[in-house]
């Protein structure tokens, strides 16, 4: 039953039909490399027997660093020998994952020659994630990326590789600098990125504006997203020609506006921005025609991840607005009391996210020395996450209690 | 599983080097493994660390966290890294004759 013959009927059937496969792929190295092929083998197999064969957990690395490398072991290794260790290596993606064509074509040089060949562009952290070599490998490959200026990305309990939205590289939209963040925060937590010291991960995502282009919202524990303060830019004339050109206005842009904080009279518009949400809807709609504000920075939120050990959670506001300007002061202090909090009273694979929910976020806050604000409650009177204290005065508690009654 | 000889006894190792029963081990296994996570020569400080894993992991079962190893044994990551160059989790465990920490240092 076992497949050591090199055929993969099963695997064949994901080559079929119009949608590029993985398999293809894995096939084309396979022309080149032993590795790739006893791949194919071992995950035929998996598919006849509905069951991984990957060990899980390894540990192995390069010398100085503790993350960065996944050891990964068969536990087949008799039937595909190729494939008995089979690690991964994360290795730092430029910002926004800009590369020159020589810079890609040494990084797969290095990984053919010493690996499977096979790359992920990239992974969910936005490593360029090099898949399956041998642990003898792993030093010559960490000499050779550092050569040519790579460095390997963040594994394990600490600051996963930072990433960014193309931002003002190629986007009107972004608030403030993206690409730069990016790298800045990369060099500054070096130490934190290389060697795991924490509870669990922490990933930082900058995205330039509301749009989120990084799904950093959903996918960062510190999601830093530009904004503006004040109001949004708007050329009537511009709008006018929207109009003119048979855009709906009223419909399209006022009607789908979540605050209806827009009036379009045929002529000049006009938003309130107080109730503005920064939502980038009527900006997306009509990037001729309005633009953010001058006054631009970011919105600090922090907390989300992907549901493992309590369920999925989405980050939620901390600073509403930061301006976003070298060297990031500001920013790296707060990020330094959020870390100290975290680590001195976190559980063992507890994200900050779960922290914050178990310790309650007017403690944490404390902690870190944020006076808490109305922009981080979720819905008014709905969320029971901010005690204010000022509200509550002599005799305030037995007037609370009527009212229950 | 391999086996593989540590200053003149067997041990029976995981694929990333960790042996499996440390009943045997004793500081003469710990100095035989050393040189393999770039450690050259076993010194007091390097004692400090193991000992301390060794005595944590005896009371608890489970590897010190990193945060606790640094704290007691008055010493910052970097000197750990400097001390075991493969990090704390593969280095200073395995000389230290634990199972593979899962998660922990
Ligand atoms: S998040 Fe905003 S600034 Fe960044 S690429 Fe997307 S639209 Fe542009
Ligand atoms: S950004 Fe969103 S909330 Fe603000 S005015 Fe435009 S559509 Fe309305």
């Amino acid at each position: 039953m076992s497949n050591t013959s090199g055929k993969t009927p099963k695997l064949d059937k994901l080559d079929k039909g119009p949608w590029p496969s993985f398999v293809k792929e894995i096939k084309r190295a396979a022309e080149k490399s032993p590795m790739s092929k006893d791949l194919l083998g071992q995950l035929e197999l998996s598919y006849e027997e509905k069951i991984g064969h990957w060990k899980h957990g390894g540990i192995v690395g390069v010398f100085g660093y503790g993350g960065g490398v996944i050891g990964r072991y068969s536990d087949v290794p008799d039937k595909f020998p190729n494939v008995a260790h089979f690690h991964t290596m994360r290795v730092n993606m430029p910002s926004a994952w800009f590369y020159s064509t020589e810079a890609l074509r040494k990084l797969c040089d290095i990984w053919e020659k010493h690996g499977s060949g096979l790359l992920n562009m990239h992974g969910s952290t936005g490593d360029i994630i090099f898949l399956g070599t041998v642990t003898d490998k792993l030093e010559p490959i960490f000499a050779e990326l550092t050569e040519a200026g790579f460095d390997l990305g963040g594994s394990g309990s600490d600051v996963r590789t930072p990433s960014c939205c193309v931002g003002p590289a190629r986007c009107e939209w972004a608030c403030y600098d993206t690409l730069n963040l990016c790298y800045d925060l990369t060099m500054h937590y070096q130490d934190e990125l290389h060697r795991p010291a924490f509870p669990y991960k922490f990933k930082f995502k900058c995205a330039g504006c509301p749009n989120d282009c990084v799904a950093s919202v959903a996918r960062a524990d510190m999601s830093i997203i530009g904004t503006w303060k004040d109001g949004i830019q708007i050329d009537n004339g511009a709008v006018k020609e929207y109009a003119d050109k048979g855009m709906n206005i009223q419909k399209d842009v006022c009607g789908n506006c979540p605050a209806k904080c827009m009036e379009w009279d045929g002529s000049t518009m006009a938003i309130d921005n107080s109730l503005c949400r920064r939502c980038m809807h009527c900006i997306n709609v009509m990037p001729k025609a309005l633009r953010p504000g001058k006054e631009r920075g970011a919105c600090i939120m922090i907390g989300s991840k992907a549901p493992i050990v309590e369920g999925a959670l989405l980050s939620s506001v901390l600073v509403p607005f930061m301006k976003m300007e070298p060297p990031y002061e500001e920013l790296k202090d707060l990020v330094e009391k959020m870390h100290d909090i975290w680590c001195e009273e976190g559980k063992n694979r507890e994200r900050i996210g779960e922290f914050i929910q178990r310790v309650g976020l007017g403690n944490f806050l404390e902690a870190i020395e944020v006076e808490p604000s109305p922009y981080m409650v979720e819905h008014p009177r709905d969320n029971p996450y901010v005690f204010y204290e000022e509200y509550f005065e002599e005799g305030d508690e037995d007037e609370g209690e009527e009212e229950d009654e | 599983m391999a086996t593989i000889e540590l200053a003149g006894k067997q041990f029976d190792v995981d694929e990333d080097g960790f042996i499996q029963d440390a009943t045997d081990w004793d500081e003469a296994v710990a100095a035989a493994i050393a040189p393999t996570e770039g450690v050259d020569s076993m010194t007091e400080e390097h004692w400090v660390v193991v000992n301390f894993i060794r005595d944590y992991y005896k009371e608890f079962g489970v590897a010190p966290m990193i945060r606790k190893l640094c704290k007691s044994t008055k010493m910052d990551l970097k000197k750990i890294y400097e001390l075991f160059p493969s990090g704390p989790a593969k280095g200073a465990c395995k000389i230290a004759g634990l199972p593979k920490p899962t998660g922990c240092v």
